[in-house]
């Protein structure tokens, strides 16, 4: 007798249901829908969505479907004609504080989206795109470094009154020297005290008293992960100015980012957005004159510039700048120690912080404003055509009270909550002058060659799917067939998984896929080959059946191991395309495992299990 | 049904100076061709730039030619891929070295200059570092998957077994590479890939008859190592040919439909899978026997006390019907 137990049945069942409702997603195809963010990555305001359904209803234009996520406002249309003209409604009437893109939203029901059931992410050379791997110039980046901490030096002994012959930099240490054994060890205390960041020893020469400097290696590790995350966040700003709906930019190694843009194929503009710089200038407030006054006669008096605030008021500022982006070192969003309020803290280099003393000795109780520039893309229309230029934005982002003299470090508090600080901390960081970066790997997919690779992937698994269903249906007939149902629920089960893991599927993870599904049926082979072989023994049937699986499952699982191990190591190896090959090859190997083995002892105890006079097997 | 004759009882050991001859001289041919004619190693691991287009009629290559001369490009080439109407133009590193990125957006505003209608349909760039550092990669891929099969299949099996095996493997993998320099096929990273799958295929194809053979040689009481290689080998001659159908024909279809792109990975794994079944049959058990496996080595440590295996007879437990 051949029988499972009823929980194996349940088991099999439960596995099968659970692998059909998270494969099903990717029949349902996608809703042609806008996506609107915010146009530096900060979280949209709950009301958007009010204001938006408003500005598309006077265009009688109806979303299918409206979703409000802390950073996008996603809607849905019937077709692509209301999607193209929801877009132009919502670019222009929202404005540049919004970045309005076109998305293909996945049409998943309700039902199956609650279940956390998506469908797989396709990669780039299936849908299109721009893969970028950039690289962090950390030399500069460190050089960039030093210097400051040159400038730091000699300031700093400038304004103790220790005399020094040169501070400089040799490599990677900074020497100091000075005429006095006196001098040496007052400047050796000073620096201690003043710049922890570095580790001193006194080295004197022939006629100098000398100390050379390394900064600690901890040090300049957080000054290459901030430098590296600057970068990432200038890119995010970058890529929001690209409308692209779904970008992925993401920390590679100690010195890279990649930054994959689905969509994309303008790579000319991709490349010059993404290498535009931002920055910002510290500016003293003109007191004496009254902006709306300017604003509204056109006069500016001589010393003064005039600018807007976010919300468009203007405000006057002085022509001359304290401090610039280059020249601020970090900013971080943080909470204020003894008032227990959110701020921004401020890290300037040597030359800024030196002016910034000197400025606020002289204004307290003045304010002081940061201006936020930038080169942003704008896209106009001339004589019906579409022209795209680069305009210059100057917004005033932060205008706050000088409560005492400060210079090297300083913070800004009086912020309207947690999110302002972060807000602000994130446009200082992307303003501050970031590691220069280099494209080192670009992968483009144009749509075309994307469709193409979709259809010709598909159609190669379907073809070669179903010769392997027709070889095994004549080959084992009722096992066969058998092992045909055991391959369908392996295809949905890989499927399955490859959509609950989030895994992207690429034309080579196709390849994994066929590559497995001709692997599958090994088991099976196995299997049947054994029973065959019992049969022709002089076994009853019964018993070669369950011989024949008993004995093929070691040898099933030792083959299976072995091509895991050449899998997982491919996935640790592999990059990008490589990788989405070991991901559907592993996975293959154990859904098929389950499948093969288990599944198809089910059906086939299901079908001969309980015939007591069994004379022959269809196999 | 049966495409075997499932008594097939051929003399696979007897043949084993053929099949040393014939894998000796694939061999040869294989390193004769990767000294003399190397790989043509693709971007992934040279570095440059690649850029392919589609045309709306078929170009004269000579017209391209010319345009990319016109712009100043002198150490390029260019080829059709697929159909007439596709083009790709590959620049090598050393000038992407000094241009960077940007210079697939100068070739292709050159090639859409001189004809009307051109669709870009991919650009690959790969500065000289990535390509240094994924052939690296690759390299050492190869050699910790062979690694962990080493050890997996010694645990499992014994050392003779394991070594067998990797000899299997490293035979397998020189000829699938001698077949690709020999036949110009563009060595790129799904190249590298595919020639993993093939490891992972040929090892499973080996495991399977390994495991037979030690049944065997635990369980029969007569016969020499060769009668029961052979034995083996007979036995599971029609799984071995019917998983090598299905594979294959899968990939067939791969070939043939699956575009250009996966073309190399699919001829690569089509060598493998010919060449992994053959060799699992001739070079990974004769090199057991060579080594020397016998039956001792596979005897499982018998506890005093209890019975021998009941050989040629069905374990009590598949005799309950």
């Amino acid at each position: 007798m051949n029988r499972y137990p009823a929980w194996k049945y349940l088991v099999l069942i439960a596995v099968l249901v659970i692998g059909v409702i998270y494969a099903a997603p990717n029949l349902f195809g996608d809703d042609p829908s806008v996506q609107v963010s915010s146009a530096r990555g900060f979280e949209l305001d709950p009301a958007l969505t009010e204001v938006a359904t408003d500005a598309l209803a006077e265009d009688e234009l109806q979303p299918r479907d409206t979703t409000f996520e802390p950073e996008r406002l996603l809607m849905r249309f019937g077709n692509p004609e209301q999607q193209l003209r929801a877009a132009d409604v919502l670019r222009d009437s929202l404005g540049d504080a919004y970045v309005v893109a076109l998305n293909l939203a996945p049409a998943t029901p309700g039902w199956l989206e609650a279940l956390g059931a998506e469908p797989m992410v396709l990669g780039l050379d299936l849908q299109g795109g721009v893969h970028f791997l950039m690289e962090v110039d950390m030399d500069a980046a460190r050089s960039a470094r030093l210097e400051a901490f040159v400038d730091d030096i000699r300031n700093l002994l400038r304004d103790e009154r220790i005399r020094y012959r040169s501070v400089r930099r040799e490599g990677q240490t900074l020497v100091a020297e000075l005429r006095t054994l006196e001098d040496r060890d007052e400047a050796l205390a000073q620096i201690t005290g003043e710049l922890p960041e570095l580790e001193l020893e006194a080295a004197d020469g022939a006629e100098t008293f000398n100390i050379r400097a390394t900064v600690l290696p901890e040090v300049m590790t957080e000054m290459q992960q901030t430098a590296l995350q600057q970068n990432i966040t200038t890119l995010r700003n970058r890529v929001n100015e690209l409308g692209v709906a779904e970008p992925i930019i993401q920390q590679q190694g100690a010195d890279r980012i990649v930054v994959q843009l689905p969509g994309v194929q303008d790579t000319a503009e991709a490349k010059r957005i993404l290498g535009a710089t931002a920055t910002l200038e510290y500016r003293a407030v003109d007191e004496e004159n009254d902006p709306f006054e300017a604003q509204r006669t056109g006069r500016v008096p001589p010393r003064s510039q005039l600018f807007f605030d976010r919300e468009s008021n203007p405000i006057l500022l002085s022509r001359s700048k304290i401090a610039t982006g280059d020249e601020l070192l970090n900013a971080a969003a943080g909470f204020d120690q003894t008032s227990g309020s959110p701020m921004v803290s401020v890290t300037l280099d040597g030359g800024a912080a030196r002016r910034m003393l000197d400025f606020t000795t002289e204004n307290v109780g003045n304010r002081m404003a940061v201006v936020f520039i930038e080169r942003r893309p704008e896209t106009r229309m001339v004589d019906g055509e579409e022209v795209r230029e680069m305009r210059e934005v100057q917004e005033v982002i932060s205008v706050a009270v000088v409560r005492e003299p400060f210079g090297r470090r300083f913070q800004t508090t009086g912020l309207d909550g947690a999110r302002e600080a972060s807000q602000l901390a994130l446009l200082l960081r992307a303003g501050a002058l970031a590691a220069p970066v280099e494209i080192i790997e670009e992968r483009t997919v144009g749509p075309s060659l994307g469709r193409d690779n979709i259809d010709q992937g598909f159609r190669s698994v379907i073809i070669g799917f179903c010769l392997v269903l027709v070889l095994m249906a004549i080959y084992y007939r009722v096992f066969g067939l058998v092992a045909n149902l055991a391959l369908t629920a392996n295809l949905v089960l890989i499927v399955a998984m490859l959509s609950m893991l989030g895994a992207t599927l690429t034309l080579p993870g196709i390849a994994g896929i066929v590559l497995t599904v001709g692997m599958a049926v090994d088991a099976n082979v196995l299997i049947f080959e054994r029973i065959k072989e019992e049969l022709r023994l002089g076994n009853s049937p019964q018993s070669s059946i369950r011989a024949g699986y008993e004995k093929a499952f070691s040898t099933i699982a030792d083959a299976n191991v072995t091509t895991l191990i050449a899998a997982l190591v491919l996935f640790m190896f592999g990059t990008g395309p490589v990788k989405g090959f070991a991901v559907t090859l592993s996975i293959g190997i154990v859904t098929s495992m389950f499948t093969a083995i288990f599944g198809t002892r089910g059906v086939v105890n299901l079908i001969y299990g309980r015939k007591k006079k069994l004379a022959a097997l269809s196999i | 049904m049966d495409i075997i004759r499932n008594d097939t009882k051929i003399d696979f050991m007897g043949r084993r100076r053929i099949a040393m001859i014939f894998s000796a001289v694939l061999i040869l041919v294989s390193i004769g061709s990767l000294a003399t004619r190397g790989l043509e190693f693709g971007l992934d691991f040279t570095g440059g730039t690649l850029i392919e287009v589609n045309y709306p009629e078929a170009p004269d290559l000579g017209d391209v030619r010319q345009a990319l001369d016109e712009s100043g490009y002198a150490d390029y080439t260019v080829q059709t891929f697929g159909t007439s109407r596709d083009i790709v133009v590959r620049l090598p590193a050393d000038q992407a070295a000094e241009e960077g990125a940007d210079i697939s957006t100068e070739v292709l505003g050159a090639l859409s200059a001189s004809a009307e209608g051109i669709e870009m349909r991919r650009v690959e760039f790969v500065g000289p570092q990535v390509g240094k550092e994924l052939a690296e990669q690759g390299g050492l891929a190869m050699l910790y998957a062979l690694a962990g099969i080493l050890l997996y299949v010694s645990f499992r099996f014994q050392w003779r077994f394991a070594v067998g095996a990797v000899l299997a493997l490293v035979h397998d993998v020189l000829i699938v590479m001698g077949m690709i320099s020999l036949f110009r096929i563009n060595f790129d990273l799904t190249v590298v890939a595919a020639l993993l799958a093939v490891v992972g295929y040929s090892l499973n194809d080996t495991i399977v008859v390994y495991d037979r053979l030690r049944e065997n040689f635990r369980v029969k009481r007569k016969g020499t190592a060769i009668e029961l290689t052979n034995l083996s080998i007979n036995q599971m001659l029609s799984r071995t040919v019917m998983t090598s159908l299905t594979t294959l024909m899968v990939l067939i279809a791969l070939f043939y439909f699956g575009g250009e792109i996966i073309h190399a990975f699919a001829y690569t794994l089509i060598v493998g899978v010919i060449v992994g079944t053959y060799s699992s049959i001739f070079v990974a058990s004769n090199a057991a026997i060579v080594l020397g496996v016998s039956k001792q080595d596979l005897m499982p440590v018998v506890k005093e006390g209890e019975d021998q295996p009941d050989t040629e007879v069905l374990p009590a437990r598949f005799r309950n019907n």
